[in-house]
């Protein structure tokens, strides 16, 4: 399937659609280029393993490495929790994207607004319409999603994926973060 | 201000919004003489009427856009590219797109609901003559039709009377689609307050249609303890001829129930249904079956049980000629509204319809008389199942279904195509190796669209490979409902009011709506059960009413079952269909009326705001899906109820959402003093979407809460959002200090915890108001 064509196959978007993530090294320059990143993650991270561990761990190592709060969205905190990480904020998707869209809102520590939003494990049409909303609203924050699959309306995607290439790109992102 | 048989002369009006005195009202051939309440300020309104009510409302909770699509494609000017900031050709912003879209929606939504009201009233004063005399609940209900009465500011007393009550939602609606022309109304939040005019309208319509059909066809009247009936494809005797009828609009249902017991054959037939249609003719004969919800509609048909089916309008597949013809059972079309191309066979002898549908000389046919359908449904039920012997398109057993996945090429397109994203080239690659549990699995999750099957180049049926692979299942369905009770008694409002409004009862949850589920109708059964134990009050309606019914507990027990269908601390209320939606707002309307005492007549603005400022009701439309529920929505949000779906719903292209951590939106007057204090942000938001169920319960405890609640009360709704938070996200919730005022509104059992949490937080006590978002009412409020 070519590599820009939505996940669920009717989500087309129309004319602004996502930059593809091909090297790790854009995503990981991304990141570093940030003033403020943040990353949402969802509950269906919990389904995924990533070269023999689970996503959860890959994305708990992403957060230190690159020091960038974490949003845990519906039960995915319980997950963090297990394994003795705190994430910064429990806060519903929509909730959080909303206040993305505000320029003035300061975070939630307070300091300053977010460039990057990160999103990873929402539901994909769910992922897609919160995508959507940010991508029209918030013209000030660059979106990412780490997920397998094609996310037309953020500012940057993997194409869709083998989950065995995406899981080499993610561990790879990490680990350059660390450099 | 006049129209078809309403009359209202004014003598005076003097308004702030409106001081109204000496008003005389006609309607029809009645005059309200025997109503002594005082017409409000707003009887009728128009379109503007309420407009500072919703603005008010909506610059709290502002609409976060979430398009469906980057364009507009209304006109010939168009596509209009509408990305970020970027205008279309007549001048229109993507928020106000979106907000028009929404609109659009709602119009839909609301002409369908008056649309199948007209149809409906019709119809019964033809049969039972315009006198016919209204009656929702023998003794229990005096205000027989709170939302007219509150709209409207008439008291109907017989079917004629509802008739001005639709020339008005018909006239309003015209009005509203008006809006959404090209070169209309270009700014979002008079988009968004229309949208919120349509809800209401909405409303007006359901309760017509609901409040008509109790009367003429002697449904359950405000009955509590109203029968069990079955529930669930397992519940069929397919020994018998099996009539399936789908939709909405009843009486060619009852029809079919009349005929059967004329002949005394109704031991003879099976009457089956799927959708409100079955909800209603279980509410007027309890030996009538349920399916299941709108996503049974392809299972069933498939399975070459029903012998004929039976639709009427709203919610049906469009495919359900072509899936009926291919287990050979006739299809008759009943409604105006749905035709699917058939000859109108209305003015036949029935003789012949019915030799035309047993020889197979036809496979449907239009008939628009009821009584008619009624007699061909049946003859044709009997006379055709010996000869189809439930001829089915199901795989008729595990070799079939190996064979067929055995095609499969691992290309993924039907997963794509699914709307829930699940896992079906996994589940059809184990089958091939003759693994049938994924395809079992994904039963449970299946919303059964079929979406999946058009794309698979080798032609598998994927939707009856999964049906097939759960087939023990499907037969261990056998489920029971309440039948739809209906109002709610004044005489329950009386009692549960005072504990409502003062918090003892920490919420009134209605379960509402399609079937859109992410996650199968378990979730929306394990939710009910789950606030009913909690002694919150539970309501359902519609396809989630179905789905509430459809799981057994440890003991065995459904909901239904286990709670009672009292409006009562912990009780699980099946009110009926989805026109029966029009009683949980009845409900919290009268709430206000009956045990607040507040004027209800005409008088919308006063009733919406003590409900949104005191009554913790919240809707849950868990499979939200139709442009109906988009309308039932918004008439609850014109209320002051706060609504739930699921993540289906963010394609509802907005949500309405609060902003806790903005403390000058949460300001309030306190009636008493006349001061702006800070009510805190309750409810949070008006229209959220959630991504799982725990989230949505979490969710649902905190949107109960209200500005207005004692410390006893807030303390009751805390405990039970905490105790959710703490055993579904985990933890303390962090903005639990948001919702202390005092520190007698912390739950006793979590002092410590809590007291610790709010000292982290630089927690300080806020006054607890007599809270109003009207100015009028600081005044009046003074006076008595
Ligand atoms: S209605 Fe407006 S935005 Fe839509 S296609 Fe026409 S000109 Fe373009
Ligand atoms: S029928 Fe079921 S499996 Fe097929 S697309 Fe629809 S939800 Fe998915
Ligand atoms: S679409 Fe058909 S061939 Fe392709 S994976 Fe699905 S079942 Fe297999």
């Amino acid at each position: 399937m070519p590599m820009t064509d939505s996940w669920q196959t009717a989500e087309i978007p129309g004319p602004k659609k996502a930059s593809l993530i091909i090297k790790p090294d854009i995503a990981d320059a991304m990141i570093r280029r940030a003033r403020r990143p943040i990353m949402v993650v969802g509950h269906g991270i919990l389904e995924y393993e990533v070269e023999g561990r689970k996503l959860i761990d890959c994305l708990i190592e992403l957060s230190r490495r690159g020091k960038i709060p974490v949003v845990a969205t519906a039960s995915t905190n319980q997950e963090f929790l297990n394994r003795g990480f705190s994430p910064s904020a429990l806060m519903p998707a929509v909730d959080l994207a909303n206040r993305l869209t505000d320029a003035r809102w300061n975070g939630l520590d307070g300091k300053d607004s977010y460039d990057l939003a990160i999103f990873v494990g929402l539901p994909y049409y769910m992922e897609w319409t919160i995508l959507s909303g940010l991508k029209h609203f918030a013209p000030h924050v660059k979106t990412m999603t780490l997920d397998c699959v094609y996310q037309p309306n953020a500012s940057w995607s993997f194409p869709n994926s083998s989950i065995k290439d995406w899981a080499a790109n993610l561990t790879c992102i990490v680990a350059n973060l660390g450099d | 201000m006049s129209r078809k048989g309403v009359n209202i002369k004014i003598k005076e009006l003097n308004s702030d919004i409106a001081q109204l005195r000496d008003i005389s009202l006609t309607i029809g051939a009645i005059n309200n003489d025997t109503w002594d309440e005082p017409m409000g300020p707003t009887p009728f309104p128009s379109l503007t009427t309420l407009r500072n009510w919703d603005l008010t409302l909506l610059n709290r909770y502002k609409p976060f856009y979430l398009p469906f699509c980057d364009l507009c494609c209304l006109c010939t000017y168009g596509k209009c590219d509408l990305s970020g900031t970027k205008r279309g050709a007549c001048g229109i912003s993507m928020p106000a797109q979106q907000s028009r879209t929404v609109l659009i929606t709602a119009c839909i939504g609301a002409s369908t609901h008056c649309g199948h009201a007209r149809h409906l009233l019709d119809h019964l004063i033809e049969k039972y003559g315009g006198d016919f005399l209204i009656n929702v609940g023998d003794t229990g209900v005096e205000v027989e039709a709170p939302v007219i009465r509150l709209v409207c500011g008439i008291k109907p007393v017989t079917l004629s009377d509802l008739e001005p009550v639709l020339d008005y939602c018909e006239n309003q609606i015209t009005q509203l689609l008006a809006v959404t022309h090209t070169g209309q109304e270009g700014y979002q939040l008079d988009f968004e307050s229309k949208v919120l005019h349509a809800g209401m309208i909405d409303q007006l319509g359901m309760e017509v249609a609901d409040i008509a059909q109790i009367s003429a066809l002697g449904f359950p009247k405000a009955d509590p303890e109203s029968s069990l009936a079955d529930l669930g494809l397992g519940t069929v005797d397919t020994g018998k001829p099996v009539i399936l009828v789908i939709g909405h609009n009843v009486p060619p249902s009852t029809e079919i129930i009349d005929y059967l017991q004329k002949k005394s054959l109704t031991s003879d037939v099976e009457v089956t249904g799927i959708c409100c249609t079955a909800l209603d003719i279980t509410r007027y004969s309890s030996k009538a079956k349920i399916i299941g919800p709108i996503s049974w509609q392809l299972r069933y048909i498939r399975s070459g049980i029903p012998d004929v089916v039976v639709i009427d309008e709203q919610c049906v597949r469009a495919d359900t000629l072509q899936e009926s013809a291919h287990i050979r059972a006739p299809l008759i079309a009943t409604s105006e509204k749905n035709c699917l191309g058939l000859p109108d066979r209305t003015d036949d002898p029935v003789d012949e319809i019915v030799h035309d549908f047993i020889t197979g000389k036809q496979t449907g046919a239009l008939i628009l008389d009821p009584v008619k359908v009624g007699e061909v449904a049946v003859r044709t039920s009997i006379g055709i199942a010996p000869l189809r012997k439930k001829h089915k398109t199901l795989p008729k057993d595990t070799d079939a279904i190996i064979a067929l996945a055995k095609k499969c090429t691992q290309c993924v397109l039907c997963r794509r195509a699914c709307p829930n994203d699940l896992p079906l080239p996994a589940a059809i690659k184990a089958a091939a190796q003759g693994n049938l549990s994924g395809l079992d699995e994904i039963y449970d999750d299946c919303l059964g669209c079929g979406r999946c099957e058009p794309p698979c180049a080798q032609k598998i049926p994927i939707h009856s490979l999964i049906v097939a692979a759960a087939g023990k299942k499907t037969r261990d369905e056998t489920y029971c409902i309440r039948t739809g009770r209906g109002a709610i008694q004044d005489v329950e409002i009386r009692k549960v009011g005072g504990p409502i409004v003062l918090g003892e009862i920490p919420g009134i949850v209605a379960f509402v709506g399609c079937a859109n589920y992410p996650k199968g109708s378990r979730e929306v059964a394990e939710m009910c059960m789950e606030f009913a134990k909690r002694r919150y009050i539970v309501c359902t309606s519609g396809c989630s009413a179905m789905s509430a019914g459809m799981y057994r507990n440890e003991d065995g027990k459904t909901a239904y079952e286990q709670y009672s269908g009292h409006f009562e601390a912990g009780g699980i209320v099946n009110v009926g269909s989805c026109v029966s939606n029009a009683h949980i707002a009845g409900a919290a309307i009268k709430i206000a009326s009956i045990f607040a005492k507040r004027p209800l007549r005409g008088n919308y603005e006063e009733i919406a705001d003590y409900v949104y400022n005191r009554v913790g009701a919240v809707g849950v439309a868990w499979g939200a899906m139709s442009q109906k529920a988009a309308a039932i929505a918004a008439g609850f949000w014109r209320l002051g109820i706060p609504v739930v779906v699921g993540p289906h719903g963010t394609k509802y292209r907005r949500m309405l959402l609060g902003r806790s951590d903005k403390e000058e939106d949460w300001y309030v007057y306190d009636a008493r003093t006349g001061k702006k204090v800070y009510g805190g942000p309750v409810p949070e938001h008006l229209f959220f979407a959630a991504e799982t169920k725990e989230e949505a319960m979490v969710m649902i405890a905190k949107l109960t809460m209200r500005p207005n609640d004692t410390s006893k009360g807030r303390a009751n709704k805390l405990a039970n959002y905490i105790d959710l938070h703490k055993r579904l996200v985990g933890g303390i919730p962090p903005d639990v200090h948001l919702f202390v005022r005092t520190l007698s509104d912390v739950p006793l059992t979590m002092k410590d915890e809590i007291v610790t949490h709010l000292h982290d937080h630089s927690w300080k006590e806020n006054p607890i108001p007599d809270p109003t978002l009207l100015k009028r009412m600081i005044h009046k409020e003074k006076e008595g």
